[in-house]
């Protein structure tokens, strides 16, 4: 597996990321290093073997159905760039 | 089902309709934080640092929300997944504070099962069909947002994020507007029932993605489009006639239908592309490596099913066998909280075809002058029985019942004691009636010859010219009989 410019590009745009054409050149190469190390992995033949999801046995730990949070409005928009009474404030987004 | 067919200028065409069903699981707290998951609330209060996704806050899964899902899941009778997990949807927007949603894309907690549905539920005689479930997930809800409150930003308010939802994705099933219709009924109803989600759908508790194409009869299926967040019955079918006949015509006059997000503008009664965001559709959903997978053991399952309530279906089926008819038994059971009223009414004595009777003549036709719900009715469960145990016992009569309700529902004030203050016992004092019945005979001889020459009808007469003397307490099988005994000589 490999990726182009146009694949790096389409990600940069999907993440947010503005980047310039020569760092665009420069990410093909080190993605593609990186995709070409991991698929190191492909040689192992894992038939059979059931993906592992975590490192050491672990159940999932679920929350009763209680409210013991919130109320914590200050905190919530402390570090908002803009706010409106008790409104986080962004640029105008209309479909 | 009838066909439901649109006539085009090529021939007739068929409507091929699926449904996502978005319903916010009813909990205390949301999905994966402590925080409450309450409809509205001062901006901003109902959120944790987890919704507001500040750094390095972990989602921990609440039992309750995945619990509601299984249930849910029991209800249509669906496959239910011990194994599944949660996946994360990237996209960017303002109402997304994580910059992606945890969601179950690849293994989700139920899988398929199907609902029963009928295009007229009051007609016992109505054909059924069965609409598949492809599936139901569960995921968090976005945050809301406001556009139309200051000329240059829009505001968020995170109360929503993170709040439990199950989508419930149905099979391309449905061929009309009807069907989809009576699908999203039967669905509101079932979950009302299991108690999962309370199918608010003006408060947005409920909302459908309405995906919808066209084909030749028989043909191979057409292109669809995805009418968004639709969130009442009648304008989900108003947008599916209105995008069926447009795709359509676009197609008859040699255009092709784009695969696309629209949104359904109610005002304007039509459909609107909503453009936009072209590769916002690249999800590159992933495992979410914050959350280990949802395993159930037998102990939650079996929980599950043995806490899930009578559902519709067979509670109608329960009822008809009491002796009620397919019409009565349909109506009662069509929403979970008339049955359960009913029920507190059996529980009260009262027989049930007396009170399916009364309930749906007398007490919805007072809720109805009242403009009032079963939940506000004036009148409870206890107090509507003593009022039909008077009836039952021959205290008082039916109509003079109709009296005391309609001074039940004025004063508050119970059957018994109005009965007794007013004086609306029924009498069984056949001196009484006698008297009465041999006054009506005197003043009226020339009738009394007429009926005895065989003018039947006249017997009526008598029976109301007593009862009215009698100011309609007397028990109106006494004055029969005793009419008969002087009349039929």
């Amino acid at each position: 597996m490999s990726v182009d410019k146009d694949t790096v590009n389409k990600i940069a745009r999907l993440s947010r990321i503005a980047i310039s054409d020569a760092e665009a050149d420069k990410m093909v190469g080190e993605l593609n290093g990186i995709l070409a190390w991991v698929e190191q992995l492909g040689e192992v033949d894992v038939t059979g073997v059931e993906p592992m999801t975590a490192v050491i046995p672990n159940k999932l730990r679920l929350r009763d159905d209680v409210v013991t949070d919130g109320d914590v409005r200050e905190k919530v928009l402390a570090n908002a760039p803009a706010r409106e009474g008790s409104f986080f404030g962004v640029p105008k987004v209309i479909e | 089902m009838s066909e439901y067919r649109i006539q085009g200028n090529t021939g007739e065409w068929e409507v091929v309709i699926g449904l996502e069903v978005h319903a916010q699981v009813t909990s205390n707290a949301k999905l994966f934080s402590g925080a409450s998951a309450a409809y509205g609330g001062e901006p901003n209060s109902h959120v944790s640092l987890v919704d507001a996704a500040m750094p390095g806050m972990l989602p921990v899964p609440n039992r309750e929300c995945l619990r509601q899902a299984v249930r849910t899941g029991m209800a249509i009778n669906a496959q239910i997944n011990r194994w599944s997990r949660f996946d994360r949807k990237n996209y960017f927007y303002a109402d997304l504070p994580q910059g992606y949603q945890i969601s179950q894309l690849y293994h989700p907690i139920v899988g398929e099962g199907e609902i029963e549905v009928t295009l007229n539920e009051k007609d016992p005689d109505s054909p059924t069909k069965k609409i598949g479930i492809e599936r139901i997930h569960v995921e968090q809800d976005a945050g809301k947002l406001m556009h139309d409150q200051h000329p240059t930003m829009s505001f968020v308010d995170l109360n929503r994020s993170g709040v439990a939802l199950m989508e419930i994705v149905s099979r391309p099933d449905m061929r009309s507007p009807q069907e989809a219709g009576a699908y999203l009924k039967k669905l509101r109803s079932i979950l009302r029932y299991v108690g999962s989600c309370d199918g608010n759908m003006e408060q947005g508790s409920m909302r459908a993605d309405v995906n919808v194409s066209v084909r030749k009869p028989g043909g191979p299926l057409g292109t669809r489009t995805e009418t968004k967040n639709v969130n009442s019955i009648r304008f989900m079918m108003q947008a599916i006639e209105y995008e069926a006949q447009r795709q359509i015509d676009l197609i008859e006059s040699g255009g092709e239908v784009v695969q696309e997000t629209r949104l359904f503008d109610p005002n304007k009664m039509e459909t609107r592309s909503m453009r936009s965001k072209e590769d916002a559709h690249d999800y590159r959903y992933f495992p979410d490596p914050d959350l280990l997978p949802v395993e159930l053991d037998d102990a939650f399952l079996e929980e599950c099913r043995e806490s899930l309530p009578e559902l519709p279906d067979a509670k109608r089926k329960r009822y008809e066998g009491m002796g009620l008819s397919a019409y009565n038994a349909a109506v009662l059971t069509a929403e979970a909280e008339t049955a359960f009223w009913f029920e507190d009414l059996l529980g009260h004595g009262v027989d049930p075809k007396q009170g399916s009777n009364w309930l749906l003549s007398e007490l919805f036709g007072a809720l109805n002058k009242l403009g009032k719900s079963l939940d506000e009715s004036p009148v409870n469960p206890a107090q509507a029985a003593e009022l039909l145990g008077l009836v039952a016992d021959g205290t008082i009569s039916g109509s003079i019942a109709k009296q005391v309700f309609e001074i039940m529902l004025e004063t508050g004030q119970g059957a018994a004691a109005i009965v007794e203050e007013r004086g609306l016992k029924q009498t069984n004092d056949t001196g009484a009636i006698e008297a009465e019945i041999a006054k009506i005979m005197a003043a009226n001889e020339d009738k009394v010859v007429e009926y005895r020459s065989g003018k039947d009808k006249l017997f009526g007469f008598f029976v109301g010219q007593t009862m009215k003397a009698m100011q309609g307490k007397a028990n109106p099988q006494v004055i029969n009989e005793l009419l008969k005994k002087v009349l039929d000589v």
